[in-house]
């Protein structure tokens, strides 16, 4: 029997087609755009009888606009909890770093959710910030963490909250500080935040990090010299929440 | 309720206007948040009554009281010892600011950063949109929190404020202070009503209120029962109901109602299936201070408990009802005020206990803890419950948040989580 998780997240949605018999699994991305409904109608296009577990911040939109599919929901917390214990039987701690939030989630040693942090309300130090951070630098999203590893020195940069960081970056270039130096100062900036968070849930390790911004580099490598042995840069870090969702989508069905 | 309150209102000096539109936000959100609700008892018909005049009859009530002669006496905190004020025969009322009006005027004379229930009750003043605030012949203020302290000083030129000073830990010296604070309001409402208080009137008021605080020891202890009989936010309500109900009334009615739950629990009927028990603990929920009550219970789980001033800390002890002369009877007051586990307290370690105690007894699967954005006292304390909750075994969620509707979605996630986390 196959079951679908469906992630819809501030930026990306992904899908994932499990297949419990076979074990086998195959995964789909795409951007949300500004219709994330007309998104996910195309990603459940093919879906016939297929149980449907959704999760991300767009979970109980999905379960209201396909009702007819029978659109269970999970969220982004449990779902990531389960794909990374799936991929990463060994690990105790997740850190998702997504577009609006970020979450770390304390696993116990069978993989159970134990306890969980997540941002307040506001966006600083999530994808968000680097979105804005990368756009103020002119560098595109997907180079950002290249760029800052070009830099030779740590500037610091004091404010978390996109607006005022956006201004200190400004006045730094004004000052003529090179674009990567400031850029690596964002990137450590985040890294601060997030740090302080692993640590109030306990930092148990191995530490997996998914998520959309566990594909820069920069942040994977600023993360991995704090944390030392037993950080783990998810190989898919996109696609955990969709993975673990339909898991638990095949686990209700038994 | 509109058209036959407007006269009062206007002599009031309400600002029409944005009083209606309070008031019909006020009932489209009760609407969505309690009479959407399935399997509600018929005792809630009073609620939803007394709700829905919240600021006609009730008030037209305390309009026709202060024409007799007698007094309304505005209050913000548990720790005012309403036992005084019934004793006088004037009528106490518990100011709700319980929701985010008036914030624009609050924020003109306090920073922007002041928590929501310091900036509700300046903003419903500032804004002429409480009939409660302006039927009031005194507002009784406290020193529990800096906010509020420093928040009084800059009120009183807006209100006729009256401060008492709160003790901020639990020794002799304390009391005697706590003491004297209460000799000093016993004053100032005798100076106020032109009336003395005697052993008599006050073992009477002392009578009054520990009925309503055992009427609701009881409904705390029948909601307790499983399955759940009552939704956690009814019975917020009835707590928030009980700050500015006539007492005998309230009383009666919550007595009634009782009856109605036992009943349903003989059935062994419920209002949920399956839902998750918690209970919530920290800051006061003021009227229309619904928010994440409603999102825990719309999130697979129910609310069976209530550590808050709006809730057990209200209601938890009696005053002693054997002294017979007026200096046994105040004494018997101070004790009893004394015992309030507020988190303005250091150390303030009966609160811990009484969590665990009731997290336990009430066989909840989880703790939610609520904190008021800025609110220091609740906010640092939160990390010790956790510790103590911790030890014991049972899981916490700390939510910070305020009045405003923006975070609604990341804190259903949250909530969410915790419930999947527990289940």
């Amino acid at each position: 029997m196959q079951t679908i998780g469906l992630d819809v997240g501030s930026r990306s949605i992904e899908r994932v087609v499990w297949d419990k018999a076979t074990g086998h699994w195959s995964w789909t991305k795409v951007p949300t755009t500004f219709d994330p409904v007309g998104q996910c109608r195309r990603l459940l296009a093919d879906v016939d009888g297929v149980p449907v577990m959704a999760t991300g911040y767009g979970r109980k939109l999905v379960a209201d606009t396909f009702a007819h599919l029978r659109v269970e929901t999970v969220t982004e917390i449990q779902a990531y909890a389960l794909g990374a214990h799936f991929l990463y039987p060994e690990a105790r701690t997740v850190l998702d770093i997504g577009g609006q939030d970020t979450k770390v989630i304390a696993l116990n040693a069978s993989g159970k959710v134990s306890r969980f942090e997540m941002n307040d309300r506001c966006a600083a130090g999530t994808g968000k910030f680097l979105e804005f951070m990368a756009t103020a630098l002119q560098v595109p999203l997907e180079d950002f963490g290249d760029f800052a590893l070009g830099a030779d020195k740590k500037v610091q940069i004091n404010s978390m909250c996109t607006v005022f960081a956006e201004s200190e970056a400004t006045s730094l270039m004004a000052r003529g500080e090179k674009a990567q130096n400031i850029a690596m100062g964002l990137h450590a900036a985040i890294a601060q935040r997030v740090l302080a968070m692993l640590r109030r849930v306990g930092l148990e390790k191995p530490v997996v990090f998914a998520g959309g911004v566990a594909h820069n580099r920069c942040m994977c490598r600023l993360l991995a010299e704090a944390v030392g042995d037993g950080f783990i840069a998810a190989e898919n870090p996109d696609v955990l929440g969709a993975l673990g969702a339909a898991l638990l989508a095949a686990q209700s069905r038994l | 309720m509109a058209g036959s309150y407007e006269a009062m209102w206007e002599k009031l000096n309400l600002d029409l206007d944005a009083h209606a539109g309070l008031l019909e936000v006020l009932g489209k959100f009760y609407g969505d948040i309690y009479l959407s609700q399935d399997k509600r008892l018929r005792g809630m018909e009073y609620l939803d009554f007394v709700l829905s005049e919240i600021h006609g009859l009730r008030i037209k009530e305390l309009q026709e009281a202060k024409a007799q002669g007698r007094k309304i006496v505005g209050t913000f905190c548990v720790f005012v010892p309403e036992e005084l004020v019934y004793a006088a025969d004037a009528i106490q009322v518990g100011l709700c600011a319980g929701a985010e009006a008036g914030f624009d005027k609050a924020e003109k004379i306090l920073p922007r950063n002041t928590c929501a229930l310091i900036k509700s009750f300046v903003g419903f003043k500032l804004s002429r949109l409480c009939p409660f605030f302006e039927s009031c012949d005194l507002i009784v203020g406290e020193t529990t929190c800096d906010g509020k302290k420093k928040a009084y000083e800059i009120f009183a030129d807006y209100a006729p404020v009256y401060v008492m000073e709160i003790p901020q830990m639990k020794q002799a010296c304390d009391r005697d202070l706590w003491k004297a604070e209460i000799l000093r309001f016993k004053d100032t409402i005798e100076n106020l009503t032109g009336r003395t208080i005697t052993a008599e009137s006050l073992k009477k008021a002392i009578r009054l209120i520990n009925d309503r605080r055992r009427v609701l020891q009881r409904l705390n202890r029948l909601r307790a029962a499983e399955p759940t009989p009552i939704s956690g936010r009814d019975v917020l309500l009835i707590n928030q109901v009980s700050f500015y109900d006539d007492p005998a009334r309230f009383t009666q009615k919550i007595s009634e109602l009782c009856d109605e739950l036992e009943q349903k629990i003989a059935r062994g009927e419920g209002v949920v299936d399956g839902a998750q028990r918690v209970m919530l603990s920290g800051c006061p929920m003021a009227i229309p201070n619904w928010k994440l009550p409603y999102i825990i219970e719309s999130s697979g789980a129910v609310v069976v408990g209530e550590e808050s001033c709006v809730g057990t800390r209200n209601i938890r002890d009696l005053v002693d009802e054997s002294s017979e002369t007026l200096d046994a009877m105040l004494d018997a007051l101070v004790d009893r005020y004394m015992r309030i586990d507020c988190a303005c307290f250091t150390p303030n370690r009966e609160r811990l206990d009484h969590i665990v105690g009731m997290a336990r007894e009430l066989n909840v699967k989880g703790v939610i803890h609520y904190g008021l954005s800025f609110c220091q006292p609740y906010g640092i304390e939160s990390f010790k419950v956790e510790k103590a909750l911790r030890e014991a075994g049972i899981p916490m969620l700390a939510i910070e948040t305020d009045y405003s509707m923006e975070d609604v979605e990341q804190l259903k996630t949250r909530v969410e989580a915790f419930v999947e986390m527990i289940r």
